[in-house]
């Protein structure tokens, strides 16, 4: 029980997926202007992650391992994802199209999210068992979702009333307050849990 | 075009990460020293170019529907071509690369090129453009790598010029990442209008 507390902890603040790690950046800033779409990516992503985690874990311990294909890892979990975000697209259109219409236009970007992948990966570097796997991935959404709705608040109130140097509009200001947003999450780094 | 011409522009006015924004992960990830940097973008460079050239021998082959899945095979095959190499010739820099070898799959720098270039152009042309897009994400990462790493750690080179000897710290964990990328944009951005 400790270790999936410890788990869960670590992927949430300590080692937040974007604000320590950098994985998941192009939709950390591509879609943080609202506060509105940036949940709504938030909890896509964190859909997607516990569920590749799921299958890639299923994938690596059953079909890849066995067979001594590890070295196809990288190769067979970007096309699991790829299948399975497709999947989950069509899935969500037929039978729950009050969802679909709430994350749809997220799921294609998700492919191409490094925090997907990295999750998968991460899962077989740390040796993680089947459900510590899906705990990490839900929990790294979370992450996720925390960082980059705090996020897109902070770019709401900047483009509302803020003045800085002109050639800094857009993205410069955006990694300046992002940067901002990793010292403090740098103050968690000193948190042990046991 | 002629290839100076092109050069320029995956170098300066249409470089990947500085003006296109794109490729953000593994360049705030890797720049935290000269060597690891470099070592990033010329194994993304590597991957580019190869990527590339076969996708725009296979353009009149692979149907448009299935297109992104069948561009993201190509690319992961000579991913993993690269991470095999660089664990077996070149441990040190596969380690501090870690992760972010495997996860330039998923860099949108060679899947944007592949739609958006590669695609549509013949051999040699998609060869050069994934020449010089990679030579611009690596210069990218050299600027950003020098800055964090002369800052960050008060060295040149992994350490083979010490220039001084309380570095702040800051500049090579995340926080420093964001904030230098952002001054190198806002800098570019500057220049960019100047030169219009």
């Amino acid at each position: 029980m400790t270790s999936i507390l410890s788990i869960a902890l670590g992927a949430v603040l300590i080692n937040n997926f974007i604000m320590s790690q950098f994985l998941g950046c192009c939709p950390f800033f591509g879609v943080s202007k609202k506060i509105d779409t940036a949940a709504g990516m938030g909890m896509a992503v964190t859909f997607v992650m516990g569920l590749a985690s799921a299958v890639t874990w299923l994938i690596n311990t059953f079909v890849l391992v066995p067979l001594g294909l590890g070295y196809m890892q990288t190769v067979a979990f970007i096309l699991v994802i790829a299948t399975l975000v497709q999947f989950v697209e069509m899935f969500l259109m037929k039978s729950m199209p009050s969802l679909y219409q709430a994350l749809g236009i997220f799921l294609p970007l998700i492919t191409t999210n490094c925090a997907v992948l990295g999750v998968a990966l991460q899962n077989v570097q740390n040796d993680y068992n089947f459900l510590e796997s899906i705990v990490y991935g839900i929990t790294g959404g979370l992450g996720f979702t925390l960082a980059i709705v705090l996020f897109a608040s902070i770019r709401e109130r900047l483009a509302a009333s803020a003045d800085y140097p002109k050639c800094f509009e857009g993205f410069p200001i955006a990694l300046v307050s992002a940067s901002l947003m990793a010292m403090a999450f740098l103050g968690f780094s000193g948190m042990k849990i046991w | 075009m002629s290839f100076a011409k092109s050069l320029k522009e995956g170098l300066v006015t249409n470089n990947p990460v500085l003006v296109q924004l794109i490729g953000m992960c593994p360049t705030l990830a890797t720049s935290t020293s000269l060597v690891n940097g470099v070592g990033m973008g010329l194994s993304a460079t590597a991957v580019l170019i190869c990527s590339n050239i076969v996708i725009s021998l296979l353009r009149k082959i692979i149907p448009n529907k299935v297109r992104i899945a069948a561009y993201i095979t190509v690319i992961a095959a000579f991913v993993t071509m690269v991470d095999l190499l660089l664990q077996a010739f070149i441990p040190s820099l596969s380690a501090s690369l870690g992760l972010f070898i495997p996860l330039i799959v998923v860099n949108c720098i060679i899947l944007g090129r592949a739609e958006a270039y590669a695609s549509k152009n013949s051999v040699g042309a998609s060869a050069v453009d994934g020449l010089v897009m990679g030579l611009g994400f690596t210069l990218a990462l050299c600027i950003m790598s020098v800055i964090r790493e002369l800052l960050g750690a008060g060295t040149i080179g992994g350490g083979a010029i010490t220039v001084f000897s309380q570095p702040a710290t800051i500049m090579i964990l995340p926080a420093g990442g964001f904030l230098t990328l952002g001054f190198v944009i806002a800098v570019m951005q500057k220049l960019l209008k100047k030169g219009e």
